[in-house]
């Protein structure tokens, strides 16, 4: 025994065994007395109740959602809602981030000083702090008698009241789909190497195919609109409540707006790194080549500052996403929020966990791979010296 | 023999003006913009926050309503119960104290002469024990005070202080292991890490806090607040365990074999050689993983606890102060400005003092 224990090889394994058996043993335990206890409750393990219906409601869905409905439809919301969130948050953090960012890197002290402020100032509070915040404050904004117009929106503390046009929902998401089309085919196009023509006499045809597709959106809405309805529906007082418009709930409003705020601070000093990593003599060659300011940032400096920093952004996105399951403190039903809620009423609780663990794994493998996708596109090809 | 001066004369304040700000017609027009928002946003601020704010609690809650500006009479009535919580009235100054315990021993652990291994155990053991006694008493006179009583302020720096003290020497093991060479731990290792660094932070607080009582027999489930602190622990190890990884890869591989050359040990090698250096390459990442930790601690106040957010929200959440939320939130987030802003402001200056040497 002692002389088996001197062996290298045997004593890795038996240290090896022990590690891994140790640790699932203990995962193991901890599963069999919570399978125990539930079973004490009178709740059987297993992935039956996915097809019962929950008995309670969602405040926010983008797809219909009523208290009949399974299990299973309503993990399927909570994914949707934490993505529409996620992408929205992403979406304003990146804007406010980029505009931030470059006033970061101008050359006007005053500028930089502004840029200066706001990140010191956001980056330093907490982002459930700034969720708290900004829920306070529109739930403490006037109620709907007292609303707040512009544009046809209303601020009132029931949400946000925005006009939306009178179009049936398939055809309004297609022309959706066109309008992105129309922005994304004549880049696509500009890019490709699939055509004949060299890329700079590429403009008839991608033109014609921006012009095609935003007509094509300008007829879905026209066939898809509602009879008898005027284009665009929008928000009036009746009563004592509100009618008509597309009501944004404080809850989302108030997420988006401190992830975009937060997120933002952070986005800035990662945008300010990738300007700030540009090598100054890669700008000078590029001035000195008679490129005018305008050329030398888009064709020299933005390209390489992306390069540098889209590693960094994707980590950035990926927390911003996860930062979406603060929707549980204001009472957004995300993803977590749904998960927590499942666990309240109908206690199945190790599966309930599971399906988290399995959702969060899938949305950041997901995004992990289209930003290595992206990442492939715009990497350096071959083996250039990097300057 | 006259001089002669071949410099260009020095600007005078003006020129010097115009060539900082108004260099070109598109320079004059951003900086004309900036001093614009500059001053909008800093009039604005001032005339809230201090020219028509109310400061005394002398008129109560309706002399505030009244003004346009902030009304500090608020955090005058309710300072107390924000830093302390539920903590009882009169013993409230063990709670101001053992705050104080707390910001000293991070001061203190911010000095290079106390960067040894057994000068930060011990300053972190003592600091945490003073805190842990003043706060619970039942010793030296001192009334008993539950942990359920703990609240505000103190309650934050407790969690907060915890979380490192439990998951900094957890990440240095959960680091050794993921590079051991031995296949079957490093892969575990690598896979309990990257699992627990996919989940969000409130999701582990909420299976530790909610869940894990279910999963654990009665004797170990303990107390909800430690096992939160334990999940947080968990959480912070993850990641710093990655940062301290990094930091080893960063120590050159002739340094440990030139270690195995002298015959030390593997504990020698690891204690004297490898973690001295990693540690020291890993510094700026990890105060920057204090800083988020700092930051994240307010999660708690999802899984039930009464920590500085939850005590802002009552705060101003009781009928007659219901509209001063802006300015008790705004007093929270100064509180945590000073900590986190003092802290990163200390991160930079280390970065910029190590990199002194590879100038």
């Amino acid at each position: 025994m002692v002389s088996l224990l001197r062996n290298q090889r045997a004593r890795n394994t038996l240290l090896q065994v022990l590690y891994v058996g140790s640790l699932a043993a203990m995962i193991l335990a901890c599963v069999m007395i919570a399978r125990q206890n539930l079973a004490q409750q009178g709740i059987t393990s297993g992935f039956d109740f996915l097809f019962k219906s929950t008995g309670w409601d969602v405040n926010f869905s983008l797809l219909p959602a009523t208290a009949n409905d399974p299990y299973w439809w309503f993990f399927l919301i909570g994914v949707i809602n934490t993505l529409f969130l996620g992408c929205t948050g992403l979406f304003l953090a990146t804007i406010v981030g980029t505009i931030v960012g470059l006033a970061r890197t101008s050359s006007n002290e005053l500028a930089r000083l502004l840029g200066r402020t706001y990140v010191d100032i956001f980056r330093n509070i907490p982002l459930i702090l700034q969720v708290f915040f900004w829920y306070a404050v529109i739930t403490h904004l006037p109620t709907p008698r007292a609303a707040h117009e512009a544009f046809g929106m209303l601020l009132t503390s029931r949400g946000l009241y925005v006009p939306v046009p009178n179009v049936g929902g398939v055809a309004f998401a297609a022309a959706i789909l066109a309008v992105i089309a129309a922005i994304a085919l004549p880049v696509w196009l500009g890019r490709t190497s699939r055509l004949s023509q060299p890329p700079g006499e590429r403009r008839g045809i991608q033109l014609t195919t921006a012009a095609t597709a935003l007509a094509s959106a300008a007829i879905l809405l026209a066939l898809g609109r509602l009879p008898d309805l005027p284009l665009l529906d929008f928000p009036a007082l009746q009563g004592l409540n509100l009618k008509g418009g597309l009501r944004i709930p404080p809850e989302f409003s108030a997420l988006a707006i401190a992830i975009a705020i937060y997120g933002g601070s952070y986005i800035a000093e990662i945008v300010r790194g990738g300007f700030k990593a540009v090598g100054k003599g890669q700008m000078e060659a590029a001035l000195s080549l008679g490129l005018s300011p305008w050329r030398v940032f888009t064709l020299v400096k933005l390209p390489l500052a992306l390069r540098a920093m889209l590693p960094i952004l994707a980590n950035q996105y990926v927390w911003l996403m996860k930062a979406t399951t603060m929707g549980i403190a204001v009472g957004f039903t995300d993803f977590f929020m749904i998960v927590a809620l499942t666990i309240n009423h109908s206690g199945q609780t190790l599966e309930a966990i599971g399906i988290l663990m399995a959702g969060f794994l899938a949305i950041n493998l997901s995004l992990a791979a289209v930003f290595n996708r992206i990442n492939k596109t715009i990497a350096l090809k071959g083996n250039q010296l990097r300057g | 023999m006259e001089m002669v001066v071949l410099a260009p004369p020095a600007p005078g304040k003006l020129e010097d003006l115009r060539r900082r700000f108004f260099a070109t017609p598109l320079q004059a027009l951003l900086s004309l913009i900036s001093f614009a928002i500059m001053v909008f946003l800093v009039w604005k601020l001032l005339n809230w926050a201090v020219f028509s704010a109310v400061f005394t609690t002398a008129g109560g809650p309706e002399a505030c309503q009244a003004t346009a500006g902030a009304c500090w009479s608020v955090i005058a009535a309710r300072w107390r119960i924000i830093l302390f919580g539920l903590y009882p009235f009169e013993e409230q100054w063990r709670s101001a104290l053992a705050c104080v315990a707390v910001v000293v021993m991070t001061v203190l652990s911010c000095i290079p002469a106390f960067w040894t291994g057994r000068r930060i155990a011990i300053v972190w053991g003592a600091g945490t024990a003073l805190y842990y006694v003043l706060m619970k008493g039942g010793v030296l006179g001192l009334a008993y005070v539950g942990e359920e009583a703990w609240g505000g302020l103190a309650l934050t720096l407790f969690i907060f202080v915890t979380t490192c003290l439990i998951g900094f020497p957890l990440a240095i093991c959960l680091a050794l292991l993921r590079r051991s060479e031995l296949p079957w731990i490093s892969r575990t290792t690598g896979l309990i890490i990257d699992g627990v660094r996919s989940l969000p932070l409130i999701s582990i607080l909420f299976t530790f806090a909610i869940v894990l009582p279910f999963a654990l027999p009665q004797w170990l489930a303990g107390d909800k607040l430690y096992r939160v602190i334990l999940g947080s622990a968990l959480f912070f190890s993850a990641y710093q365990a990655e940062i301290v990884r990094g930091g080893m890869q960063g120590v050159p591989n002739g340094q440990e074999e030139a270690a195995m050359a002298l015959g030390m040990s593997y504990w020698q090698r690891i204690s004297r050689i490898l973690l001295p250096q990693a540690m020291r390459n890993a510094l700026p990442a990890t105060i920057n993983q204090f800083v988020i930790s700092f930051k994240e601690t307010s999660l708690v106040v999802i899984v039930g606890f009464f920590e500085i957010l939850a005590s802002g929200n009552a705060a101003y959440g009781t009928g007659e102060w219901r509209f001063a939320y802006v300015e008790v939130y705004a007093f929270i987030a100064f509180i945590y400005f000073v900590f986190v802003f003092s802290l990163s402001r200390y991160g930079a200056f280390l970065e910029r003092r190590m990199s002194v040497g590879e100038r």
